[in-house]
């Protein structure tokens, strides 16, 4: 008898089964729970109250990062929000008592929970690894089963390291051919998003492949996947392979010698077989593919930079109608318009999404020896203190400096609104990953795109294309 | 854990699609470390006014939608960030069940441990509902009834739903699902020993001096 061929998805997902809960779900050993002083202030506080303890601490890592504030010299309960302070220092509290893994927001390590993640690796391929985010899926770039959950759900694996979920359908994103020059991971995801829609991807799990993906670094992977929740799947990942196995060798939590052996013999046998189905496939070409910019309040009101902004009478549906007449009317554009016309109040280069070393270099390359347009305020908050550290070692942030742009201490950032209103009233074009409206503050208009398209953008005062500055 | 067996209330239609958790509960308003404290900031943005007075324009601030208990909406409900307060906000303002076509999958699972189900209907079934709703000037009440899976309307529609069972039967008798998971400790227990000897890695992370 033939063994069945299955999915990288499914041998993840079975061998982390502890049992079958009826049906329709299964209890899941889980071998990571990243908490945060968001979510996780009320995670810890929650358990406290029931008396309970958590089941193994040593899974548990704590990274402040949501709330403590970017500015330079920052102090230990620095915060845009009002209500910041108490809950860091709840989570704060809460981690040490418990003996949790606990990076503080002047460790070396600090950063955004994803990038901190796989570039401690503190994630793993194979790994089922959970955070009160749903940005999570970032670290499906290194092949981690790695999903966003509610405080309730991390409560429950704070006291079990298990999680009761259902066996979401596959999908395959097969990205073909090669990234032309100024083209990036970030146009890749823009793209598969406005082709298949913000919903497409409800109740699956997807795969990301083909050549495009097996010679993108795994920073480029960790963008890709990182977007996977914009059209609204859980999961997104791509399964380990060499590049990954390079990636996360000698690490702080890697595995070391035989133990890494050992693992990568095991993460080499977690790859799609051939012949193994999905419930759904897809093709996008990337020889083809040019610079993206949303200019909508979804991402999947997504166009190519060279493209003009879009007549809602001309929408597919009336859904899709309805909503382009709204972004139209929140983003204060008229149809016609060429995007490259469109004048920019913000430029900002941040996010769990698109601020590690490679996108600073990418950006870095733009704005090197050329200055931000007047008028315009230019941001970067890196994603991580290593992040930050290794830019500053290459002199990346004296380019960003000279050029006019702020050079902030790493955490989330902008990316959300938490309190501070300096983006109130203003248009932003952003690395960051949402383009709702509010998100980055009061009436605040955010443009998503590539670092390059942003400092493009901040050089040029209105949206521009990088490849026009290479 | 709260229960809901079935719920008989006004409901509120809005069909638009893509409705994100940040416009149930703006990023602003998740400070705190309580459970509760939400309500009055859902849909923030689109309820009040930039002095702060409610939009008399918005439906949730017009009678009789401020006192419905069901929410109407159009597909892909409560996508983007998995923040919780989503559905807490919800639930404190009143609402024991939103019927759409699909939801953000985070917010799904959020919706079961604070109190809400989540119905899927197709949007022509929404849409009907929601016709039948707006010409009785909202007063025309729906039930949704989880034990039975079926949305009715005071003039005689009738609709079956799915819904997952592990969810269901927790909605339905208000677990507590810790609690549940806490009682196969064993189990739980024989599965990390046998797994740890087939990927130690998983188990207990060492630090190390990065290399190189």
């Amino acid at each position: 008898m033939n063994t069945p061929r299955r999915t990288s998805f499914d041998k993840i997902w079975d061998e982390h089964v502890i049992t079958a809960l009826g049906d329709d779900a299964d209890l899941l050993q889980i071998d990571r729970l990243m908490l945060h002083e968001l979510s996780g202030s009320q995670v810890v506080r929650a358990l406290a109250d029931t008396g309970r303890q958590p089941m193994s601490r040593a899974q548990v890592f704590t990274v402040i990062e949501h709330l403590i504030s970017t500015r330079p010299g920052r102090g230990p309960n620095d915060s845009p929000s009002s209500s910041g302070a108490v809950m860091i220092e709840t989570t704060r509290r809460a981690s040490r008592e418990w003996g949790f893994h606990f990076i503080d927001f002047d460790d070396p390590m600090q950063g955004i929970a994803h990038v901190v993640a796989p570039e401690q690796g503190i994630a793993f391929p194979g790994a089922t690894l959970v955070c009160c985010d749903s940005h999570t899926s970032t670290v499906g770039g290194v092949g981690a089963l790695a999903f966003g959950i509610g405080a309730s759900e991390a409560e429950h694996v704070l006291a079990t390291q298990a999680l009761a979920q259902s066996r979401p359908k596959k999908m395959r994103v097969s990205f073909d051919g090669r990234l032309t020059e100024g083209v990036f991971a970030k146009d890749m995801v823009l793209a598969l998003i406005g082709r298949i829609g913000a919903q497409a991807g409800i109740g699956y799990a997807t795969e990301y492949t083909g050549t495009a993906v097996g010679s993108l670094p795994v920073e480029g992977r960790l963008t890709l996947c990182n977007m996977s929740i914009e059209f609204s799947c859980k999961y997104g990942f791509v399964p380990a392979d060499d590049t990954t196995f390079e990636y996360l060798a000698g690490r702080r939590y890697s595995p070391r010698g035989a133990a890494w052996d050992a693992a990568v013999a095991h993460w080499r046998g977690l790859r799609t077989d051939e012949g193994a189905t999905f419930d759904r496939e897809l093709h996008i070409d990337c020889n083809r593919l040019g610079p993206q910019v949303t200019w909508g309040i979804s991402p999947q009101q997504v166009l190519a930079i060279d493209d003009r902004v879009p007549n809602p009478s001309e929408a597919a549906d009336h859904e899709s109608r309805q909503l382009a007449q709204r972004a139209i009317e929140y983003m204060q554009l008229r149809p016609g318009t060429p995007l490259r016309d469109i004048a920019i109040d913000v430029a900002y280069i941040g996010s769990c999404t698109n601020a590690r070393l490679s996108d600073l270099r990418a950006a870095a390359a733009i704005l090197a020896g050329r200055k931000v347009a007047p008028g315009v305020q230019a941001i970067c908050v890196p994603g991580s203190t290593p992040v930050k550290r290794a830019a500053e070692a290459e002199g990346l942030d004296r380019i960003f400096r000279e050029a006019g742009f702020e050079w902030h201490e790493s955490a989330c950032g902008f990316c959300g609104h938490i309190g501070d209103d300096r983006f109130a009233d203003l248009r932003v074009i952003g690395t960051t990953n949402r383009n709702f409206e509010g998100r980055q503050g009061p009436r605040t208009r955010t443009h998503l795109a590539s670092p390059a398209t942003v400092a493009a953008s901040a050089v040029s005062g209105r949206i521009a294309d990088a490849r026009r500055l290479i | 854990m709260e229960a809901l067996r079935k719920v008989t209330g006004i409901a509120a239609p809005m069909l638009r699609i893509n409705i994100d958790t940040d416009q149930i509960i703006p990023a602003l308003f998740l400070g705190g470390t309580d459970a509760k404290g939400y309500g009055a900031h859902l849909f923030h943005h689109w309820r009040f006014l930039a002095d702060g007075s409610p939009d008399p324009e918005f439906m949730l601030n017009q009678s009789p939608f401020n006192r419905a208990q069901i929410l109407l909406a159009d597909r892909n409900f409560g996508c983007g960030s998995s923040r919780e307060r989503a559905p807490k906000a919800l639930r404190e303002f009143g609402f024991r069940a939103v019927i759409a076509p699909s939801f953000g999958g985070i917010f799904h699972n959020n919706c079961y441990r604070n109190g809400i189900v989540p119905v899927e209907l197709p949007i022509e079934q929404v849409r009907a509902l929601a016709d039948e709703v707006t010409a009785s000037a909202g007063l025309a009440e729906l039930t949704v009834d989880l034990e039975k899976l079926q949305v009715s309307s005071a003039w005689g529609i009738c609709y079956a739903f799915r819904a997952p069972e592990l969810l269901r039967q927790m909605l339905l008798d208000g677990v507590d699902e810790i609690g549940l998971t806490m009682g196969r400790r064993e189990q739980l227990d024989a599965f990390r020993a046998e797994d740890a000897r087939r990927r130690p890695w998983a188990y207990a992370p060492q630090a190390h001096d990065p290399s190189g």
